[in-house]
């Protein structure tokens, strides 16, 4: 009885499970068996293992082989097992040292002349081996550069599969082949465009330095034109580089949702997402059949996802993103299992004032009825917009508006004030304003009920809700931050109230 | 079609060694009925074994055990079972084993000895 064991890595949403691939040889009729709930690319590893052995310069072994995958009852998916499976097989066929196959993880897929191909998801599951203790690592050299990523990873690259069984002793020629391709994502990520290039909308871009400051939540609102889609695309680049977890994070799930391109490193830019109206729910929260895969949301992770035209989504797409917004992540629930995925987004809404798009200021040219009007902003009312911190009015610029500062010099006051708020918030778990709770930041106010005079009385008024009271806070906290004072002033809690009610006061 | 037969042939002698050598009974060769042949049947111990011989000249067009599909596996249990029927043995067990063996140009045959197929 010939038994051969080496061992890989499922991925379960971001989570990885080393998985222990056994082969079993039985002197019987020769077959091939996979068990341990393979899906259907995984299945057919079994037709690509016997090619890519025999292609390789190796016997295959003509006995009666059964493989399994433990955990068993963990559904597995994928081409990545592929490796793995080999080198279980040719380890229990004697062919190559079975203590050196045992040691290591192998990942990536088999292509039919014996060469690895790259797959998704390097990076989480690399991870997840060497948290698991098993920093060893055979990856396809075409994925090696997104595995050694992984702090404390001991990373082989290989090209073919007689490479591997060369390595661990195989007597086989290593065929001098060309390597196999990265993967390199067809849409490289662009170079965040500078601020300078917005003329005037002096409001919009301080209301935009304001949101960068606090990570708050954005909506602008505005006729075709007047630069609202220009002034998203510069919020990442006001945004501070991602701290070293949040860059693992972030490039974990660009790895997986196949987005990813290794040869920069790790993704340390706030990533930018930007869906167009038309998607489907699925597509921005993460989903597909059987294993899901991050969406939109979880793509925009610890950056900026921008909805141009909001008033535009599906109401479905909208009401999805409440889940994310109150939680940081998204919980999705398929046949195959439930995934989690990170998506703690910064949101930028754009939209008109209306379907034409011109009722601003009279809005005389304005050809919507009322009840258009009504119907079309409805859509965002509610919950969603109760989430959203800034909410301004962007109008068309002038002839002799200038150039406003460039990216650099708002960048360099975004991270001053974050690292205020960042002073403040030392040892509370809360990176920005916007994370923190209405109790902590009124306790903080300190009994100076003269501050807040005025938010009272809105109160009192039923103009401002409660929340309503905390969100205003929190911008104060963050124009106090900006201005470097220690604590907002009547000034600050003034212009917050503007910033959160387009300008209409509360 | 003579030479694959004689190869058929030569295989069937040398599986009969081969059974002998590890002192099997044998009972019947080349026993046939309306569905089919078996080629050995021997009794290992108090084991009844029906032997499917399978005999190639090289390796080249994969080995013999792969010519075994699971239709002739069937065929071989209803012949097996056929042959209980006609005959006067009453084993405590019953399997099939595959005997596949290359006959190379030169040199001694290689047998690979496949036990409880089925």
């Amino acid at each position: 009885m010939l038994l051969g064991r080496t061992r890989s890595v499922c991925l379960v949403g971001l989570s990885g499970y080393v998985v222990d691939v056994e082969a079993h040889l039985a002197p019987s009729l020769p077959a091939f068996t996979l068990v341990g709930l393979p899906d259907t690319a995984l299945a057919e590893a079994r037709d690509r293992v016997r090619a890519a052995v025999t292609s390789s310069g190796l016997a295959w072994p003509n006995r009666r082989i059964t493989v399994n995958l433990s955990p068993a009852a963990l559904p597995k998916a994928g081409s990545a097992f592929d490796v793995a499976i080999a080198v279980a097989i040719l380890a229990g066929a004697g062919l190559v040292a079975p203590d050196a196959a045992s040691a290591a993880v192998h990942l990536g897929e088999l292509g039919l002349d014996g060469r690895l191909r790259p797959v998704r998801g390097v990076l989480p599951a690399v991870a997840a081996a060497v948290a698991a203790g098993l920093p060893r690592v055979v990856v396809p050299a075409a994925n090696a550069a997104e595995a050694r990523l992984v702090p404390g990873a001991d990373v082989v690259g290989v090209h073919s599969l007689a490479e591997i069984a060369a390595r661990y002793g195989a007597d086989v020629d290593v065929p001098d082949s060309e390597p196999v391709p990265a993967i390199v994502p067809a849409v490289a990520p662009a170079e965040s465009p500078d601020l300078a290039d917005v003329i005037g909308q002096d409001a919009a871009r301080h209301c935009l330095e304001v949101a960068a400051a606090g990570g708050h939540h954005l909506l602008m609102v505005g006729p075709p034109g007047v630069g609202k889609t220009m002034l998203a695309a510069r919020l990442p680049g006001l945004l501070p580089d991602l701290d070293e977890a949040a860059a693992v994070e972030v490039t974990a799930v660009h790895s997986l949702a196949g987005v990813f391109d290794p040869a920069g490193g790790l993704i340390r830019r706030p990533p930018f997402e930007n869906p167009h109206h038309t998607a489907t729910p699925a597509s921005v929260v993460g989903g597909g059949s059987g294993m899901p895969r991050p969406g939109a949301a979880s793509r925009a992770h610890r950056g900026v996802l921008f909805l141009d035209e909001a008033p535009e989504f599906q109401t479905a797409v909208l009401q999805t993103l409440r889940q994310p917004l109150e939680h940081g992540e998204v919980t999705i629930h398929r046949s195959a299992g439930i995934a989690r995925y990170p998506a703690r987004f910064q949101l930028v809404l754009a939209a008109n004032p209306c379907p034409c798009g011109n009722s601003v200021g009279k809005g005389l040219t304005c050809t919507c009825t009322a009840h258009q009007r009504r119907r079309y902003f409805g859509k965002l009312s509610g919950p969603l917009l109760d989430r959203v911190d800034l909410q301004v009015d962007v109008t068309p610029a002038r002839s002799t508006d200038r150039p406003g500062a460039p990216t650099s010099v708002v960048a360099r006051r975004v991270g001053e004030a974050r690292a205020a708020a960042a002073h403040r918030l030392a040892g509370t778990g809360w990176r920005t304003n916007a994370e923190v709770p209405g109790g902590w930041l009124r306790s903080r106010l300190g009994p100076d009920r003269r501050l807040v005079r005025e938010l009272d009385q809105s109160v009192d008024r039923g103009t401002l809700s409660l929340r309503g009271v905390d969100r205003v806070l929190r911008v104060a906290w963050t124009l106090a931050d900006l201005q470097g004072h220690d604590a907002p002033t009547a000034k600050d809690i003034g212009e917050a109230l503007n910033l959160r009610t387009r300008g209409q006061g509360a | 079609m003579r030479a694959k037969d004689a190869v058929g042939r030569y295989g069937e002698d040398v599986a009969v060694r081969h059974v002998l050598a590890l002192g099997w009974t044998l009972l019947d060769r080349n026993w046939r009925c309306r569905e089919g042949e078996l080629d050995l049947v021997a009794l290992d111990g108090r084991e009844l074994v029906a032997v499917e011989v399978k005999t190639r000249r090289s390796e080249r067009f994969g080995p013999p055990s792969l010519a075994v599909t699971p239709e002739k596996l069937a065929r071989l249990r209803r012949l097996t079972a056929q042959w209980l029927a006609a005959h006067d043995v009453h084993p405590d067990s019953v399997r099939i084993d595959v005997l596949a063996i290359v006959v190379p140009p030169r040199g001694a045959a290689q047998v690979d000895h496949l036990v409880g197929v089925v």
